[in-house]
């Protein structure tokens, strides 16, 4: 049921006449609303195959005078060594808390416990703290811990920030699949782990897709994380990124910054791009439904 | 039954599991987030400056806060980015979706569009959008070179109007998403009820409005939910794109919190404004949560 | 205190857990490796930093790279923050003046003594320089550089267009050259809108209106009479007068990118550290014939100063190896070596730290600033300057970029009252 969903929406109210004024005013606000959306990709794309000299002299959305790759290869040399850390980083975290998100859904929905619903409260109003105050005290853990500066401690904090999203998605996944098929596999002598594995797991694709995007995504782009937790080397490319945006001296080289953002930005607009209708698809299948 | 009552080893443990399998969840929430509220609430009464100490000072550092004319001004600001941030987040993702959800060619294209700035970090939406807004550099001087010379837009450096920017950089990025998830909502809707309103003679809009709409409120509640979280969160995109100013005027909270902890060594000071943050979502949030979630247990 | 030494100890304690071993990162056949957290990632200073890594690593040490940049340094500082409480702190990092102090009272940094003394630091540097170097009369940090803030830079062939024959002295010189440079349709001054480059005009202003003598009441010893005093009033007319001259457009925007205005003649002057001659030297102009630099009107004879260090970490037990040691004593070492100081400071715009080197090998700029520094140095007109964080606390310096930022951007801001706002924002802060 949820494949077909949202690949052929069912005959809607509006479809009836067949062309008329009505349509055209669709289309026209929904390509114009796509092109707005557009723009700063495309400033971003053109800017960044300008030379320096024609940034200065033509306007955002003018065509290269001459089409220039050097900004993408100065820029690949700078952030490039920084990609495969991203990598290192984001997916484990993604898989973890995926992993970590569904257990936890899965039981606070089918099996609750008295205590379950006030976890749950806390778990929602933690997504709500501002992740700047825990710098402080999640470095003094992680030293304490022996991980301070290492790849697995910023995967840890990764892991424990991004939960409260990921057990969010998958409690309210599951809390739409009625108890009846849970409750049938407990009588039959079904144990915990069987039920997960038997019954739900094989639902829970497009959930799954979602909360790995979602996750994806976040970890990913993160900065703040990032630049405290991981140090020199094993720097993720959103450091490196900074670094070459926001030096407040020498010259600014803009065609430089802007394929160092686009390369940055890659991974996760290839992961929408390509993977965009399973995320709606998982929407529709019931992430959204409170 | 019978087997639950017989409570063998094996039993006890299942019964124990699904308690085992959210423990360490619930012990890392516990430390990674309430524990360090709670050592956030204690700096608040402390004199910690450069670093932290424990010199007990009472409620000084809050006389201090509210007294501050900057804090005031982030905390406006606040209200104003995020009430027009959500409010036109909302209402432009729904209005997009009910037009996707009208047999669209190239919906899957459009959608890809609408969707991509959330792929994007704050920190790239940021840099781009201070660009284009920038006045003399950007849109200003593109629409002027294109022979629209009385245009000006100056909001980014204008003190009065420079949280707007703020707002529009925001909807870019966060709309589409909204849209997505209406949209999701949408093709959940059950269809006959739409047909047997059409029947009862009821104007499209009409049905949309009165019928399916309200049917949404759940993606309402979790949509709300995620751009207010991303509303006071924006940090990123601040610090990226008008660093607080000019003066201080596009200041939010977080940012001054982040400024005072760590930049100008009143951590203090930053920290009785993250407990003033935190007691203002909980005010606000906890009686929508507990009406959200009771009432869904009603349906 | 107390509760800082306890603190402190507790880091320690934790660093010595087991897992520790985990992290253990350093190649067996490396002499020994040093970490540095610093924010000279732009073209100029990457390249100078890269001439020390490159020194570092031919003696056989391994040079660990931690670049954070962004807001001058207060991204790297969040950084260095989280790295002390963890217990695991880098073994250099780009401290500045005031706050070494702040570090060394935690208790956090490494005595240089040795290094120090089989170097001759104390005969090498200024008295000016080596104090600010030292927590409790021992060296914790090495001295970079020099800057001077308070220069004026200008472009001679856009002066010549709007009809200037000379740079201006005074502040009355200032203002009528910027109101030529208006007439001939020239942007008079360029100037990002950032806290603190607006604070930057405004020290200038205080040095040049109020005296070396003024300055020091007003930022060092934050008096109150004299911070609301009718001078100050005044201080806050000329800022508003000169707001009136610079770029309209340069709200917010970064210094470089308004130098570049200077540089390619759409504006005539601008207020700026002598970093700003590295964007001149980017573009391949010489000082003295493409652009002029003169000391901020009615400052002559002043120097405020920015000096750039890096401090040495106590090494975490993990980390704390005799060859760790070892390369921490070696990069102090290269630093102050001629070698290392004359490439550096060529890049950067600034002067050498140490006053015994053949400065015939800096443009007429840095030979005037450095001449200029040591004259500034007897007279007692060598000054910290405030908006780069060398005189005050970050806190103060927080409140007086709030207070002069906030009188800048609000059009009917009262000249006579900010001085007092000012006041009771640093007594706030305090």
């Amino acid at each position: 049921m949820t494949n077909s969903i949202a690949a052929t929406p069912m005959a809607r109210p509006f479809a009836k006449s067949s062309i008329s004024f009505s349509r055209i005013a669709i289309y026209v606000t929904l390509f114009g609303a796509a092109a707005v959306y557009l723009i700063p990709l495309v400033v971003m794309l053109l800017t960044s195959f300008k030379t320096p000299d024609d940034i200065r002299t033509g306007n955002l959305l003018s065509w290269p005078q001459v089409v220039d790759g050097i900004g993408w290869i100065k820029a690949w040399d700078i952030v490039g060594g920084y990609f495969w850390n991203s990598v290192k980083i984001t997916v484990p975290a993604v898989l973890i808390s995926t992993f970590i998100g569904a257990m936890n859904g899965y039981v606070l929905s089918m099996w609750r416990f008295r205590g379950s619903e006030l976890f749950f409260g806390l778990l929602l109003f933690g997504c709500f703290l501002p992740f700047q105050t825990v710098l402080l005290p999640a470095s003094f853990t992680l030293g304490k811990l022996g991980l301070a500066n290492t790849t697995a401690g910023l995967v840890l904090i990764h892991v424990v920030y991004g939960m409260a999203f990921t057990t969010l998605f998958f409690r309210n996944f599951y809390v739409s699949i009625p108890d009846a098929l849970v409750k049938a596999a407990r009588l039959d002598g079904a144990g915990f782990f069987t039920i997960f594995g038997r019954i739900l797991l094989p639902m829970s694709v497009p959930i799954i897709m979602v909360c790995l995007i979602w996750q994806f995504t976040q970890i990913w782009n993160d900065f703040l994380f990032g630049v405290v937790f991981a140090s020199g080397d094993a720097q993720p490319i959103t450091v490196a990124l900074n670094n070459l945006v926001n030096t407040s001296t020498g010259a600014k080289e803009y065609n430089v910054d802007m394929a160092a953002a686009m390369i940055a930005g890659l991974p996760t607009l290839l992961v929408y791009i390509v993977a965009g209708k399973y995320f709606l698809r998982g929407l529709t299948a019931g992430a959204v439904k409170g | 039954m019978a087997v639950l009552s017989k409570a063998s080893p094996f039993d006890t443990l299942q019964r124990w599991l699904p308690k085992l399998v959210v423990a360490p969840s619930m012990l890392l929430i516990l430390v990674g987030f309430y524990g360090y509220i709670l050592w956030t609430f204690i700096l608040s009464f402390t004199n910690s400056s450069f670093m932290p100490s424990y010199k007990w000072v009472g409620v000084q550092q809050y006389v201090r806060l509210l007294d501050n004319d900057r804090w005031w001004v982030a905390s406006k600001n606040l209200v104003v980015f995020g009430g027009m941030f959500i409010a036109i987040s909302l209402v432009l993702g729904v209005f997009l979706a009910v037009l996707l959800d009208q047999r669209i060619r190239k919906e899957g294209f459009i959608r890809t569009i609408y969707l991509y700035p959330m792929a994007l970090s704050m920190i790239v939406t940021g840099t781009a959008w201070k660009w284009l807004l920038n006045p003399g550099l950007g849109l200003d001087k593109m629409l002027r070179d294109w022979g629209w010379e009385g245009f000006r837009l100056d909001w980014l450096v204008d003190q009065e109007r420079v949280v707007y920017c703020l707002v529009i950089a925001a909807v870019w990025q966060a709309s589409g998403f909204v849209m997505a998830m209406f949209l999701a909502g949408l093709r959940g809707v059950d269809q006959s009820i739409i047909r047997a309103a059409q029947v009862d003679g009821a104007s499209l809009p009409t049905i949309y409005l009165r019928i399916v709409l309200p049917s949404l409120r759940p993606v309402f509640f979790s949509a709300f939910m995620i751009l207010a979280h991303i509303s006071i969160k924006s940090f990123d995109l601040v610090a990226a794109m008008t660093a607080g100013g000019p003066g201080y005027s596009s200041d939010l909270p977080a940012m001054f919190m982040y400024s005072f902890t760590f930049s100008r060594g009143q951590m203090g000071i930053g920290s009785a404004s993250a407990m003033l943050m935190l007691g203002a979502i909980l005010t606000i949030l906890v009686p929508y949560l507990y009406s959200e979630l009771r009432n869904k247990r009603h349906d | 205190m107390n509760a800082i030494n306890r603190l402190a100890a507790v880091i320690s304690l934790a660093s010595l857990f087991p897992l520790s071993a985990l992290a253990a990162d350093a190649p067996a056949e490396s002499k020994g490796t040093v970490e540095v957290v610093h924010w000279w990632t732009s073209g100029g200073e990457a390249k100078a930093i890269d001439v020390l890594r490159k020194l570092v690593e031919k003696d056989g040490y391994t040079w660990k790279d931690s670049a954070v940049a962004g807001g001058g340094g207060a991204a790297a500082m969040t950084v260095l923050k989280t790295r002390a409480v963890s217990g695991n702190p880098p073994s250099a990092a780009q401290i500045k003046g005031p706050d070494l102090q702040d570090w060394g009272a935690l208790g956090l940094l490494t005595e240089l003594d040795d290094v120090s003394k089989a170097n001759n630091w104390d005969k090498l540097l200024s008295k000016t320089v080596a104090n600010t170097m030292k927590y409790d009369d021992h060296y914790v940090a090495v001295p970079v550089n020099i800057h001077r803030v308070n220069w004026l830079w200008i472009n001679p062939v856009a002066m010549k267009k709007a009809g200037i024959d000379k740079a201006p002295t005074t502040l009355d010189e200032l203002f009528a050259a910027a109101e030529k440079f208006k007439a001939a349709g020239l942007i008079p001054l360029a100037h990002g809108g950032q806290p603190w480059q607006d604070s930057t005009v405004f020290e200038d202003l205080v040095l040049s209106i109020m005296g070396a003598e003024g300055y020091t009441k007003a930022f060092i010893e934050q008096d109150e009479d004299t911070l609301t005093s009718p001078k100050m009033t005044e201080v806050f007319k000329a800022l508003k007068k000169l707001q009136g001259y610079m770029d309209p457009d340069g709200t917010g925007q970064d210094w470089n990118l308004e130098a570049a205005k200077v540089i390619n003649g759409k504006a005539g002057m601008q207020i700026m550290g002598d970093w700003a001659k590295s964007e001149w030297s980017a573009a391949g102009k010489k000082a003295g014939t493409d652009f002029e630099c003169v000391p901020f009107p009615g400052t002559q004879g002043s120097f405020t100063y920015n000096i750039d260090s890096l401090a040495m970490f106590k090494l975490s037990a993990k980390n704390n190896t005799p060859g760790n040691i070892a390369a921490q004593n070696e990069v102090a070492k290269i630093i102050l070596e001629p070698e290392f100081q004359y490439v550096f400071n060529q890049n950067k715009g600034s002067i050498p730290v140490r006053d015994d080197l053949d400065m015939t090998k800096f443009d007429s700029c840095g030979q005037a600033a450095m001449a200029d520094f040591k004259a500034a140095d007897k007279a007692g007109t060598l000054k910290p300057s405030m908006a780069h964080n060398m005189a005050t606390s970050l806190a103060v310096q927080g409140a007086i970029f709030d207070v002069v930022t906030n009188f800048m951007s609000d059009k009917n801001a009262d000249p006579a009252k900010a001085g007092a706002q000012m006041a009771s924002a640093i007594k706030a802060a305090l």
